[in-house]
């Protein structure tokens, strides 16, 4: 009788502690917290700068982008004077959109090199079953406290990759180069909706177009923090 | 020979059938441009359902710019039938009346009558190509705005800054010039053949229709034969909306991707233009009017 009760009060301690250190690990990472503090300056942006669209099937030239944010999660880039192509749920998955949503759990997996910086890796799951996203992972600087890498896969838009370097911006956490990496699907229109009959060999050029990822990199001149946007922008 | 050419203008512009071709390009224009209006997101979203899947486009996308060039794609096409209705009854019509004979019993030679003929049906031609531009581009622009050109080609995409593409339909009107311009040397050489105006006419737009089938088919038999065809370099005025890449893949604004593909078209089409004249000269020359 004396083993039983010792039996359950050891598996009651170590039912316990399970369930404190599983609790603890939901915990938002103190590195994530820091990052967030910094994004926490910024309420709102607007980011002037350039973008570069590569993407295999699209024959596009740099254009000039102004890029809106406002917290918690609103986000808009517009090209000024013409169309602008973005990758489809992708732009607005940026690092404060991500963090600003707090209904999350992180989970540090370790450290990595990446541009010869050692960076510790962090995982983000959504606790919130409504969020686009369904895993993020992480690369930050813990002594800056600055996210220099994404990756992103969402439930409906595909696995987005975002590498990010810092400037004269880096105090508030916000980037100087931003390149959204994600996966193209081929792109094929049949001559008779584009009545282009009779081009040459037009097999050989989708066979050289597919299975190519795709690029899009916005590169920041300026940023007018916390000057206050209106909502009808977004 | 001015004078000889406002005669034969005020012979071409005093007929009926002269405006038919001006008012079926108005008609088309007008439906495609009222239809796109009404219905053209729809257009649009059917166009870029594959894009759509990877990239989220915004801007205007059915603008202008871009209603032109799908109204040149439908017409550019069909333009040489209408042309041919007054090219190829120059010559064959006043055969046909008995005029013909009249005419070269005046002072001047043939040669003089037949190139005044040529130039006032190419005025002609010029006048429905400006009447297309002016209908197809500039009503286009007043109707539905300008924006960047987002142009979806068969295999990939093109996006031409807005400032970029005034010029390129420029270039485009005037090689569409040179290739309408062939179909009319082509109407005036078969009608220099014949005493009645329906079998040049007739035979005009049958090998325009039989040409451009050749041209259009990518069957490996006719790829041999395509590059000879006359009606294959009239479709090139579309290399004024491909541009080249860098090694980055950034478009180069004001460039285009094949020149030479441009030039040699031209150098074929203008030579098949003074083939067909110079033929339609010796042909008159030697030719014993008996109508």
């Amino acid at each position: 009788m004396k083993n039983i009760n010792s039996f359950l009060s050891a598996s009651t301690i170590l039912f316990l502690s399970l369930l404190f250190s599983l609790r603890a690990s939901a915990q938002v990472d103190p590195l994530i917290e820091k990052v967030a503090q910094k994004l926490a300056l910024v309420n709102d942006y607007v980011a002037e700068g350039s973008m570069k669209t590569d993407v295999s099937f699209i024959k596009a030239s740099l254009g000039k982008v102004k890029v809106y944010f406002k917290k918690p999660d609103l986000l808009k880039v517009k090209k000024e004077g013409g169309i602008s192509l973005l990758p489809r749920g992708g732009v607005s998955l940026t690092i404060n959109t991500l963090l600003n949503t707090k209904g999350y759990t992180s989970i540090p997996v370790g450290t990595q090199l990446l541009n010869e910086k050692k960076l510790t890796v962090i995982k983000l799951i959504p606790n919130d079953d409504n969020l686009d996203w369904v895993i993020s992972t992480l690369w930050i600087d813990p002594v800056e406290a600055l996210v220099y890498k994404t990756a992103t896969t969402t439930k409906e838009n595909g696995s987005y990759e975002i590498t990010m370097q810092y400037g004269a911006y880096a105090q508030q956490g916000l980037a100087s180069k931003i390149i959204f990496s994600f996966n193209t699907k081929d792109y094929k229109l049949p001559n008779g909706i584009t009545l282009e009959f009779g081009d040459e060999d037009p097999a050989s050029k989708q066979k050289m177009l597919k299975n190519k990822k795709g690029t899009i990199e916005i590169t920041y001149n300026k940023y007018t923090i916390n000057k206050g946007i209106p909502n009808n922008i977004f | 020979m001015w004078s000889l050419i406002k005669v034969e203008l005020y012979k071409i512009f005093s007929r009926p059938r002269t405006y038919i071709a001006f008012g079926a390009i108005a008609a088309l224009i007008v439906v495609i441009q009222l239809g796109l209006k009404i219905d053209g997101d729809a257009y649009s979203s059917f166009l870029m359902k594959d894009i759509n899947d990877t990239l989220t486009v915004d801007g205007k996308v059915l603008n202008g710019y871009l209603i032109c060039y799908i109204l040149l794609q439908l017409l550019l096409v069909h333009v040489p039938l209408l042309v041919a209705l007054i090219a190829a009854d120059m010559i064959s019509g006043e055969a046909n009346l008995g005029t013909l004979r009249l005419l070269f019993t005046t002072p001047y030679s043939r040669t003089r009558w037949v190139l005044a003929k040529f130039i006032a049906a190419s005025i002609y031609t010029i006048l429905l190509l400006i009447w297309l531009a002016f209908l197809a581009l500039f009503v286009s622009m007043w109707i539905f705005g300008t924006d960047d050109l987002f142009l979806m080609k068969s295999n990939y995409v093109v996006l031409i800054e807005q400032n970029d593409v005034l010029w390129r339909y420029v270039g485009a009107f005037v090689f569409a010039s040179f290739a309408l311009l062939t179909v009319t040397s082509l109407g005036f050489l078969l009608s220099s053949l014949s005493s009645n105006s329906i079998g040049p006419i007739v035979g005009t737009m049958s090998v325009i229709v039989f040409f451009t089938i050749l041209s259009t088919l990518n069957i490996p038999l006719f790829t041999i034969v395509k590059p000879y065809l006359f009606t294959t370099h009239m479709n090139n005025w579309k290399e004024f909306f491909d541009i080249q890449v860098n090694a980055n893949n950034e478009a180069i604004t004001g460039s285009i991707l094949n020149i030479p593909k441009i030039k040699i078209s031209l150098v074929v089409l203008t030579l098949h233009i003074i083939l067909f004249v110079s033929a339609s000269i010796i042909i008159i020359k030697q030719k014993d009017i008996l109508s």
